[in-house]
């Protein structure tokens, strides 16, 4: 689920970025508004609790596999949508860290991927909304159910959208889209449950601090609206400032659908040709050089032959000078040590 | 799965103490190094999509730092290893969709889509290697710092502290827990879903109590939401050195293709 580096272009990682940072000052703006110095340490701990709790497996039964929990959702409930996603934030940036889970350009998106969706449109749109005033466990059930679905989905068409759009994938945009969604669906579903399951058992033991977490901020109309306005003046700032100076190649899906063109054209020029050529076209190891050749005028820059042999040389002499300084310097610092 | 925790336990605690270590790297001021990760993610992931040979410049700074820095080159690769199932998964269809022919090894035909998986491999290894590189040298309670000189909201840098300080304790905890079960339940490798409500619930209840009671104890000390260190940062001629070489090395292997420049003057001086 976690967006990484490689997939990503600086472009859309910047723009992420700033998306991420103007929401991160927003929260932090209105939670040093409200002056509720208790909730940092609170805010903090129950980060690591989110840590803790994924370490906790249940058993699925009848699967053999295991569920855990998602936590946006949880920490939405527990501490308003503002303190959740700053705690979010926070918890994906241990993981981007320590357990090197996606990367530092990818963080921007994993925390608004993982953040944004649960915390300002689930929670406030869905679950507050069917939870109503008194629920009862069934209804609550439901409602953690679909909000982490929708969370989660959005979760990860915001990870189809941003890495279609880095163009580092040949994977087409629905087919990806297939794919991702379709896995989440059930793990969204998982979380929701365990999600569920914890608040019912806390409203048992202790009522009152669900009850304190849904008193926040009732009204989530404005401020979302406000928000949104900051995030697209953002994107369309860092969009057009980051794009002028990014390559120039054409990203995934307008390669994509070039590709297919290409394609198209390549299948008539065949029908029309003689069976010999359909059949070079079409056989399993065609002739290489003329297709690469035929290729170089393509929409992608493509290295010729000849700069990619040298290429290659090169690269494996630079690797050993790598290596080697390594070595070099690792020697010369053990010998300072000393 | 206790095993399983532990280990990933011990791993953050083994990263945390060569954050510890002293050398040239470990002394810098952690904004310089941040900066600096900044920068080398933003050259390597700026490539095109089939770039391979323009990358592998770009692996002198890694291996420069855990040269100076002393750090573990097999303990760091197997931290990468550990995180490349993801993107192994998405990039791996790149060489069935895209079979273009793009590179003739003699006889052997690699085809554009093993390329930019190659590439793909490439800039993970180099990105996830400088973000493991930065905690390896700086400690993540330094990084915080940074981020909170560097202009982050304060709320933020002060409860990601929070976070790290707590998050041995409360894995702890749930180890603690987690060895309970298994050994009053026949050892069930995992508990079912209504047990694990409340194992959860019971977790989230004792995190809270000590929220409150640290909160409490911050108090009594007085604590004014904000971080205090007795070390001061200083940005020097060091630092400016550090980032200022780092830049230009990234802006020259960024701009010039090294590699193939390199290979084409071997083909040459050979034939």
């Amino acid at each position: 689920m976690h967006m990484a580096d490689a997939l990503l272009s600086p472009a859309v990682g910047g723009t992420m970025w700033a998306a991420t940072a103007a929401t991160t000052f927003y929260c932090a703006r209105k939670i040093a508004h409200r002056l509720d110095e208790r909730k940092i340490p609170l805010m903090g701990v129950l980060g690591a609790f989110i840590f803790a709790a994924q370490m906790i497996n249940f058993a699925i039964p009848g699967t053999g596999s295991s569920g855990h929990l998602g936590g946006g959702l949880l920490l939405a409930v527990l501490l308003g949508p503002h303190a959740a996603f700053l705690t979010l934030g926070s918890v994906l940036t241990v993981q981007a860290l320590f357990f090197a889970d996606g990367g530092l350009l990818a963080l921007g998106a994993n925390i608004f991927n993982l953040g944004f969706a649960p915390c300002f449109i689930a929670y406030p749109l869905l679950y507050k909304p069917l939870t109503g005033r008194q629920p009862g466990p069934g209804r609550r059930l439901f409602a953690a159910a679909a909000a982490s679905v929708i969370g989660l989905q959005l979760g990860s068409l915001g990870v189809v959208v941003q890495t279609v759009t880095s163009g580092m994938l040949s994977l087409s945009f629905t087919g990806f889209l297939m794919l991702m969604q379709t896995i989440h669906l059930p793990i969204g579903l998982i979380e929701g449950l365990a999600t569920a399951g914890v608040i019912s058992f806390m409203i048992r033991v202790r009522p009152e601090i669900i009850a304190e977490g849904n008193r926040g901020p009732t009204s989530a109309g404005l401020p979302f609206a406000r928000v949104l306005a900051i995030l697209a003046a953002a994107a369309i700032l860092t969009g057009g400032f980051l794009s002028w100076f990014a390559s120039e190649k054409p990203d995934g899906l307008e390669w994509s659908l070039e590709n297919s063109a290409d394609r198209q054209e390549a299948a008539a020029t065949a029908r029309s040709n003689s069976p010999d050529k359909l059949r070079k076209r079409i056989a399993l190891l065609p002739d290489y050089n003329f297709r690469a050749a035929e290729k170089t005028g393509g929409g992608v820059k493509r290295p010729d032959p000849g700069t990619s042999a040298s290429g290659i040389l090169g690269s494996i002499v630079v690797l050993v000078l790598v290596v080697l300084t390594g070595l070099l310097l690792g020697k010369k610092g053990r010998n300072r040590d000393r | 799965m206790t095993d399983r925790i532990s280990r990933a336990f011990y791993d953050i605690g083994r990263l945390e103490i060569i954050a510890g270590r002293d050398s040239f790297v470990h002394r810098l001021d952690p904004r310089a190094k941040l900066l600096v990760t900044v920068f080398f993610i933003i050259a390597v992931v700026s490539f095109d999509r089939y770039a391979v040979a323009g990358l592998v410049p770009f692996f002198l700074y890694p291996a420069a730092i855990i040269g100076l820095a002393g750090l573990p080159v097999g303990y760091l690769f197997r931290k990468l290893l550990i995180v490349s199932p993801f993107v192994i998964c998405i990039g791996i269809f790149n060489p069935f969709l895209d079979l273009e022919i793009m590179v003739n090894l003699g006889p052997l035909a690699v085809s554009g889509g093993w390329v930019s998986f190659t590439s793909l491999i490439l800039r993970f290894s180099l990105t996830i290697g400088a973000a493991l590189i930065l905690i390896a040298t700086t400690g993540f309670p330094k990084v915080c710092m940074a981020l909170e000189k560097l202009g982050a909201p304060r709320i933020l840098a002060v409860q990601l502290l929070l976070l790290y300080r707590y998050l041995f304790v409360l894995i702890e905890e749930s180890i603690r827990m987690i060895r309970a079960h298994a050994l009053r339940s026949c050892s069930r490798r995992r508990p079912a879903f209504r047990v694990y409500t409340q194992l959860l619930g019971n977790l989230l209840l004792r995190t809270l109590d000590r929220a409150e009671r640290i909160h409490l104890a911050m108090l009594s000390r007085a604590f004014t939401s904000e971080i205090r260190t007795v070390r001061r940062f200083t940005f020097g001629r060091a630092e400016l050195l550090f980032t200022l070489t780092a830049a230009a090395a990234f802006l020259l292997f960024r701009t010039i293709p090294v590699a193939e420049l390199l290979g084409g003057l071997i083909l040459e001086i050979s034939l």
